[in-house]
């Protein structure tokens, strides 16, 4: 009863239709949905690395926008470095760095020229941060609200750091005007649809990598922590470790999901690391429905197309009902779309017998 | 070595001797001294001396109020030993002291001989050997009866290790043994929220045998438990004797009762009886029911 297989039979089928309508259908789409399907499913993964944290683990965290943004960051160094002397100053550094009359490139920039680096970073660095500060806090023993609340002003204080000049990151204008990805052009609808199709593909990946996670041992003994921590903890397990494991892999997450969305995207700046982004995750993936792994999905392309239908037909609204959103799903369906979906499914079947 | 370093060792050795034998309430259990020239692995834990832990003048205060007040207790191995006393007098803060939770001011808890409790964590401390239920049920809510047990059984508790995590069939067995035990084998994939009280008492205590610990600590274990539920736990409990030293802490006289008078009789059975944070008494469930302090205090009331 234990070795349950990864998938189930129709679980399987619904990847390979996933893959297979990815594959086929993309191409065809018009260049805006092309772009927003590639954003929203940036976004899924955000919601669920939201999810193994918040939904299995019990952690809120309020600043996974941070690691998100980072990823974004690490990705977009390659891509300004990539414009070459195609700037608006035909120069080898980065426009930022001209109009600040810097005349070499920082110490941080090492290295950004090249493709594998930027990879390295977009996990590395997410991974790095998340590790050291998750260290300190759960050794420190912080949970619930304050963690929560110490994570928001993780991402405030980063989002000021980045927006200052000297940082080195272009300030509140961040990084945009890419050329290249890859000595490739980027703007062209082929690369759209290529990079529209590794992010779902990524984003599939990362869904089986979660659903293997939550169904082993370890997912079990992470539900304990979120269930009954001193439990785990006088059981033997040492569950610093598991909290601290189970955040760096979610912040990784998110630095991948950054990574694919600058290129799509074309632009990042500290907007993406206010504190309002990265509560919108954990928005998605309470709609969606905590502790499943496609509820949260659901959740982010529910919420985001929503969004970007509502602020083309009701721009003035679209918060408005954000907030209406989330107030409904908390006091009308806790567990979320899922939640009304099973409950749903539950009554039909009620009603069969 | 020179006369000087031995007659001062003679000295210091001749000095805990006093001070051991002056203490008040006699220790039951063999001296830790037994196993001092022993050479053993730091993770298990030595039973040579007789004793499976040691209290020594702990003292823990919150903010001012005492909650232990030079606490000094021993447990022999294999002893159901019941711990009764009013609330506030420290039972809880002695298990938080055992398991780690709480820290004590001042005094000494070992495991066996050799596992100083102090100095290890909550998870550290379980792993060698101390297990520990709450007063209040504590599972896992969301979890099937099967999955609490599969994550209490005595396995590698590293979180890479449990990423791999397969049952062997060995393991699968102990665990439908255990589900027998508690009275669960028809609930195994029952989410354990919704059992009943009872049941989720009993869960919990098949969570702590299956970790195989080598003492138990019992806070209220049949709090909240039907007539014959309690009936069926003082029996789990007396079939345990023997094989793992017991701590009961309760509030429930008849269950006491049960426990000290059934089972082996081999040995007497000690009831300790804490007030204000130290032991008020200790001795038989007859003499120190028939002690005039502990009247005053507790039972008189």
């Amino acid at each position: 009863m234990n070795s349950q297989p990864l998938l189930s039979k129709s679980g399987r089928i619904i990847v390979c239709v996933a893959i297979a309508l990815l594959l086929a259908v993309t191409p065809f789409l018009p260049d805006f949905y092309v772009t927003l399907l590639g954003k929203i499913m940036c976004f899924a993964i955000c919601a669920l690395a939201m999810d193994l944290i918040w939904g299995y683990t019990g952690i809120l965290s309020l600043g996974h926008g941070l690691f998100f943004a980072l990823g974004g960051y690490a990705m977009g160094m390659y891509l300004m470095r990539q414009i070459g002397r195609d700037g608006v100053y035909k120069n080898d550094l980065p426009d930022f760095m001209v109009f600040l009359d810097w005349k070499e490139l920082p110490w941080h920039w090492t290295g950004s020229e090249y493709f594998v680096w930027a990879l390295f970073l977009t996990v590395a660095v997410p991974g790095l941060l998340a590790f050291l500060f998750g260290y300190f806090a759960f050794r420190s023993r912080i949970k619930g609200v304050y963690f929560s609340i110490i994570t928001q002003a993780l991402t405030f204080a980063a989002m000021l750091l980045f927006f200052r000049n000297e940082t080195g990151f272009g300030g509140n204008n961040g990084f945009t005007d890419f050329k290249r990805i890859l000595d490739i052009p980027i703007a062209t609808p082929s690369m759209r649809i290529t990079l529209c199709v590794i992010t779902g593909l990524t984003l599939i990946a990362f869904y089986l990598v979660a659903k293997y996670i939550v169904q082993s041992k370890y997912g079990r003994v992470l539900q304990a922590i979120r269930d009954a921590e001193s439990r785990v903890l006088f059981t033997g397990y040492n569950t610093l470790w598991y909290k601290l494991s189970i955040w760096t892999i979610s912040a990784m997450m998110c630095g991948v999901a950054g990574a694919l969305y600058v290129p799509q995207v074309g632009i990042i700046n500290p907007g993406e690391m206010s504190p309002a982004a990265s509560i919108e995750i954990a928005i998605w993936a309470a709609v969606g429905g905590r502790a499943t792994l496609i509820g949260p999905i659901i959740g982010a392309f529910f919420v985001n197309g929503a969004k970007s239908w509502f602020t083309v037909a009701f721009p003035e609204f679209w918060l408005y009902f954000l907030g209406a959103l989330f107030i409904a799903v908390t006091l009308f369906l806790p567990q979320g779309i899922m939640g009304l979906v099973r409950k749903l499914s539950g009554a039909r079947q009620g009603s069969e017998k | 070595m020179t006369p000087d370093l031995l007659n001062d060792g003679a000295r210091r050795l001749a000095e805990y001797q006093a001070k051991h034998d002056a203490r008040e309430g006699v220790s039951q259990s063999g001296g830790q001294a037994a196993s001092f020239s022993r050479l053993v692995d730091s993770r298990t834990v030595d039973l040579a001396g007789g004793g499976i832990l040691y209290i020594e003048d702990i003292s823990v205060s919150f903010d001012g109020f005492r909650a232990l007040n030079k606490l000094s207790l021993d447990i022999r191995v294999g002893e159901l030993r019941c711990i009764i006393g009013p609330n506030g007098a420290g039972k809880t803060t002695m298990m938080d002291v055992i398991t780690g939770k709480t820290r004590p001011d001042s005094g000494r808890a070992t495991f066996g001989s050799n596992i100083d409790l102090l100095r290890l964590r909550e998870s550290e401390i379980a792993q060698r050997g101390v297990g520990r239920k709450f007063q209040k049920p504590t599972v896992f809510e969301q979890l099937t009866v099967f999955e609490n047990l599969e994550l209490a059984a005595k396995t590698d508790r590293r979180a890479r290790h449990t990423l791999f995590a397969k049952l062997s069939s060995a393991e699968l067995d102990q665990l439908h043994a255990t589900m027998k035990t508690i009275q669960l084998a028809a609930h195994g994939q029952a989410i354990a929220g919704n059992l009943s009280h009872g049941q989720k008492q009993w869960l919990e205590i098949g969570m702590l045998l299956i970790q195989e610990p080598k003492l138990l600590l019992l806070d209220e274990p049949v709090a909240g438990m039907t007539d014959e539920e309690t009936e069926r736990t003082a029996e789990l409990f007396l079939s345990l004797e023997g094989k793992h030293s017991l701590v009961v802490v309760e509030h429930d006289m008849k269950f006491i009762g049960e426990l000290v008078n059934g089972g082996q009789q081999t040995t007497k059975k000690i009831v300790t009886v804490l007030h204000e944070g130290s032991v008020l008494a200790e001795g038989s469930l007859a003499s120190v029911q028939n002690d005039d302090r502990v009247i005053e205090v507790y039972l008189g009331r």
